[in-house]
């Protein structure tokens, strides 16, 4: 039977740091969502309603300044992981940034894109991706920039008798609709695009679980990113980074894990496009 | 020579009698040596000054003497014997039964009055019982009232009259008079011991109220005991009396309503009045001979007519007497209930609360003959009422609204003809903050007719009514001291904002019944609507900015409408005593936010991306992320719906990948291991 044989060796995309950080990533942010929406969306009945189960605006204000911890927490750790990834493998920044591995967008991802939208109307192959595609080097600085500043106009949300006494109190109402704008931004983004580009395409449904996992087969290496394939190849690292894949019972709760922030996700999106096109006030 | 000795013997004969004559007439004059020449009647006294003269009429022996001192000495002696007895005047004596003598003649006046009488219809009638003027006056000796030997003097009256009106007497026991035992009820009364053990002549005998000659039955109109007149007769010397029972009854009301008042002898029985309350059992007892059976019925409609001693006598009204208050009953019939055609008309004396009672709704429906309307007994009962301090009694503070949800409860009688926007108003005062207290027990709290008040309740359209628009303020101002002053100092005091238009009151706020703390979830929550129900353009902002935004998800802490602008001392952000002011405001906010500073406040709780004028930045920073969002969305969707097709495509080709790769394994089991990943995956 095929699970006596399960020790299949797969391609390893993620630390597990990573993976773990993801995982928080989910967590703090459908919670911030969750809890962040029913503030700017309280003109809508689902929003009492969600208040009310979260215990209160009182609680859910507590939640939400939780979660927010924690997805500073990460932000913070990761970006303690590039520094040590600089120390480890890297000499400079520059190296880091400049590097095969950097999620820096740079000439080639322009070119990939032009070539992508090509493909799209079928002027064109599918471009050779490498380890990120320009699409993922773009969610990945949507939320650096949405940390910066969700995060900041947060923060002086949070602690509002302090800053006042460096900005007028009338920026509190301008740092108001960035942080709920941006939020609904990097909601609507990660809950839609993102969702779809990364975890539910066509080719890959029902769920790309890579990021949980960490491992890839190593045919969807070759089919999704064929010139990181290919370097791996030449560079002869491959085989370094094939580690076993986890047995089928890891792997289905991952899966149950993930269709949970998905349905999550999906739900928060049809409430906002509720709470926006219908209920706006 | 015969001749001669015959006429000596005339002249000696005549000279001897003359002799004796003038010795006795000498005598006399010696005697009473003033009168003897002109005294009247001198020539009857001759005979009817003999003690011994008598004669015989009807078989009976009737002494014919007359005290000739006394005469002499009455207020007739100067008119003579027949001055009175005119019918003997020449007559020659002996002469006959003389004619009754009319003091008529004379006295006319009192005649007349006494013709009127009842003394005097007696006569008419030829009741052999009935008092001539010599039974009360005598004859003979008449003197002046004041003269303590006359027969009316004050100090006899009550025996004058008492010959007759005693127990015992004919008149007493053969004739129909509602009193009984007079003489003896009299005194001992405070008017009789006056008289008679005092020796006070002022005090009032019987004539004082019943008249001397215009005796009347106190069913008589004229009669100076009816109900009509009775209080005019005790005021004569009663004069201030009214200063006295003012409390029950206003003076001048005793003689403009004497038909329906209480009158004096109700309370005050006659002869037997005292100058303290006593018991007025006798009465209460005439009634209770009947209505103490519990089986009476009204022979109309079969109505109850048992009457429970016992509640009247816990009642508020146990010194009032039955026929206080069923004033029309007649105590000379026998069923003395069987002239009362009016019911019981507590305005009587209840003057005051009667004619307050008169303008409310309620009573403007009894006017009416509305047969919803509610009398007095509707809400205080009859025989068992108590006052509003007894716990037991149905005005007592606890039990005011169950008394007014008999008819004002929904789907009762009230209820169900009021048209107005007050609901449920029972159920919602009993949850209120002031149903709550009643029920813990704090009777001064608000019941229904605090507000309402108990005898003038009207229609809150009513500019008299207490809980007219304009009245408000006052009415709950009655108990929520220094509140009103602050609201009457504030905007929404007409005084003070010179607005015409409908400013808000107490009520509007607070609702009319179902008022609740405001410290209670519910008023902090409700209030954002409510005073967005006139400020409704700036009610909608405040939804726009934090404050609102989680007070609309139930969060109370956060500040609402007044905790900025103040509750009852709502002023314009202008107005430096306002709680906003560039002085105070600081101070507000910091009432939440320690620590806050006039920076602070600077943030625009009213805050709108609506208004470009108003809120510029506000406005920009909204249309500039909305554009970053739609920027953002509009490329990453096409991005999405672009690769969709190809996603697609991508989807079928692997299928038949698949599908070739399991075709394949079949044949070569050494491929296997990587074609079970596919599987695998789609299937997990």
């Amino acid at each position: 039977m095929p699970k006596v044989e399960a020790a299949e060796r797969q391609f390893v995309r993620f630390t597990r740091l990573q993976r773990i950080l993801h995982v928080c990533m989910i967590v703090s942010f459908i919670t911030l969502a969750l809890t962040g929406l029913t503030l700017k969306f309280s003109y809508t009945k689902w929003a009492a309603v969600l208040s009310h189960l979260l215990g209160g605006f009182e609680s859910a204000g507590y939640i939400h300044r939780s979660a927010a911890v924690v997805m500073f927490g990460l932000f913070t750790t990761h970006l303690v992981d590039l520094y040590r990834l600089k120390k480890r493998e890297y000499a400079t920044w520059r190296a880091l940034i400049l590097g095969p591995g950097s999620m820096v967008p740079n000439r080639r991802d322009l070119t990939e894109l032009v070539a992508t939208v090509k493909w799209f109307i079928g002027l064109g192959e599918r471009p050779a991706y490498g380890r990120w595609t320009y699409w993922e080097k773009f969610d990945y600085f949507a939320v650096f920039w949405g940390i910066a500043v969700i995060g900041s106009t947060g923060l002086t949300l949070w602690f509002p008798v302090f800053f006042t006494r460096f900005i007028p109190g009338s920026f509190l109402n301008i740092a108001t609709i960035i942080h709920s704008d941006e939020a609904l931004l990097a909601t609507g983004f990660i809950f839609t695009v993102h969702f779809f580009n990364t975890h539910l395409r066509p080719e890959k449904f029902p769920m790309d679980i890579t990021v949980f996992t960490g491992r890839m087969p190593l045919e969807e290496l070759m089919r999704d990113k064929p010139r990181e394939y290919e370097a791996l190849v030449a560079s002869g690292k491959l085989e370094d980074q094939m580690e076993e894949a986890y047995p089928p019972i890891v792997t289905r709760t991952i899966r149950a894990f993930a269709w949970v922030a998905l349905a999550l996700g999906f739900g928060i999106v049809l409430w906002i496009i509720y709470a926006v096109l219908f209920a706006y006030q | 020579m015969a001749k001669t000795k015959i006429t000596l013997r005339k002249w000696r004969l005549g000279i001897i009698v003359a002799t004796f004559l003038i010795v006795i007439f000498a005598l006399r004059f010696s005697e009473r040596p003033v009168r003897a020449a002109d005294a009247p009647g001198a020539e009857c006294l001759a005979c009817h000054g003999d003690k011994g003269m008598s004669t015989t009429r009807a078989g009976k022996t009737i002494s014919l003497y007359v005290d000739g001192k006394k005469f002499a000495t009455s207020v007739h002696a100067s008119f003579g014997c027949t001055g009175c007895h005119a019918d003997l005047e020449g007559k020659d004596f002996p002469h006959d039964k003389p004619a009754q003598v009319k003091c008529g003649t004379c006295h006319s006046d009192e005649q007349a009055l006494y013709a009127r009488s009842l003394h005097g219809k007696a006569i008419t009638r030829g009741d052999p019982l009935a008092p001539r003027c010599v039974t009360c006056h005598g004859n003979h000796d008449i003197y002046s009232v004041k003269d303590a030997r006359s027969a009316v003097a004050p100090l006899k009256v009550p025996f004058v009259c008492g010959q007759c009106h005693q127990e015992g007497t004919p008149v007493s026991r053969n004739r129909q008079i509602a009193q009984d035992n007079i003489l003896g009820n009299y005194s001992e009364s405070i008017h009789g011991e006056a008289l008679l053990k005092k020796g006070l002549a002022v005090a009032p005998t019987c004539a004082t109220c019943h008249t001397a000659h215009s005796i009347l039955p106190h069913s008589d109109p004229a009669s100076s005991i009816n109900r009509k007149n009775i209080a005019a007769t005790c005021t004569k010397c009663h004069s201030q009396i009214e200063t006295v029972h003012r409390k029950i009854i206003r003076g001048e009301l005793w003689e403009k309503q004497a038909n329906i008042l209480p009158s004096c002898p109700d309370c005050h029985q006659p002869h037997k009045i005292r100058n303290v309350f006593y018991e007025l059992g006798m009465a209460n007892a005439d009634c209770m001979r009947c209505h103490a059976d519990e089986k009476l019925r009204r022979a109309r409609d079969g109505q109850s007519m048992y009457v429970n001693l016992d509640q009247v006598t816990h009642s508020r009204h146990s010194k009032i007497a039955c026929s206080q208050c069923h004033s029309e009953v007649n105590a000379s019939r026998v069923r003395p209930c069987e002239t009362i055609v009016r019911g019981v008309d507590c305005t009587s004396c209840h003057d005051e609360i009667g004619k307050l009672y008169a303008t409310s709704i309620h009573g403007q429906l009894t006017t009416k003959n509305d047969p919803n309307a509610p009398t007095c007994k509707e809400c205080h009962g009859t025989h068992g009422i108590l006052g509003k301090r007894d716990p037991q009694s149905s005005t007592f503070a606890v039990n005011v609204p169950g008394l007014c949800a008999r008819c004002h409860r929904e789907g009762q009688k009230a209820a169900v003809r009021y048209t107005g926007t007050q609901h449920e108003i029972i159920t919602n005062y009993t949850e209120s903050i002031h149903g709550t207290l009643l029920k813990n027990g704090l009777t001064v709290t608000a019941t229904c007719t605090s507000c309402h008040t108990a005898h003038q309740i009207l229609p809150r359209s009513d500019p008299a009514s207490s809980v007219n628009a304009n009245n408000v303020p006052n009415t709950c101002g009655q108990c929520h001291h220094g509140i009103e002053e602050q609201f009457e100092n504030s905007i929404h005091s007409k005084r003070v904002s010179g607005y015409s238009r409908p400013l808000p009151v107490c009520n509007d706020c607070h609702t009319a019944h179902a008022i609740h703390r405001t410290d209670e979830n519910s008023f902090r929550l409700n209030v954002m609507g409510t005073c967005g129900r006139c400020h409704e353009r700036i009610a909608a902002t405040y939804f726009e900015t934090y404050h609102g935004k989680v007070s609309r998800l139930g969060y109370t802490k956060a500040a609402k409408c007044y905790d900025c602008h103040g509750a009852h001392d709502v002023l314009r952000v202008t107005d430096p005593r306002s709680h906003l002011s560039r002085a105070n405001v600081a101070a507000t906010c910091q009432k939440c936010h320690a620590g806050a500073t006039r920076r602070f406040a600077g943030y625009l709780t009213h805050a709108t991306h609506h208004d470009p004028k108003k809120y510029p930045f506000v406005f920009y920073t909204f249309w500039g992320m909305t554009g970053l969002l739609l920027g953002t969305f509009v490329i990453g969707g096409v991005h999405t719906l672009l690769w969709l097709p190809r996603a697609f495509q991508m989807r079928r080709e692997l299928r038949v990948a698949e599908e070739n790769a399991a075709a394949e394994l079949e044949k070569t089991p050494a491929q296997k291991s990587a074609s079970t990943m596919k599987e695998e995956g789609p299937d997990a």
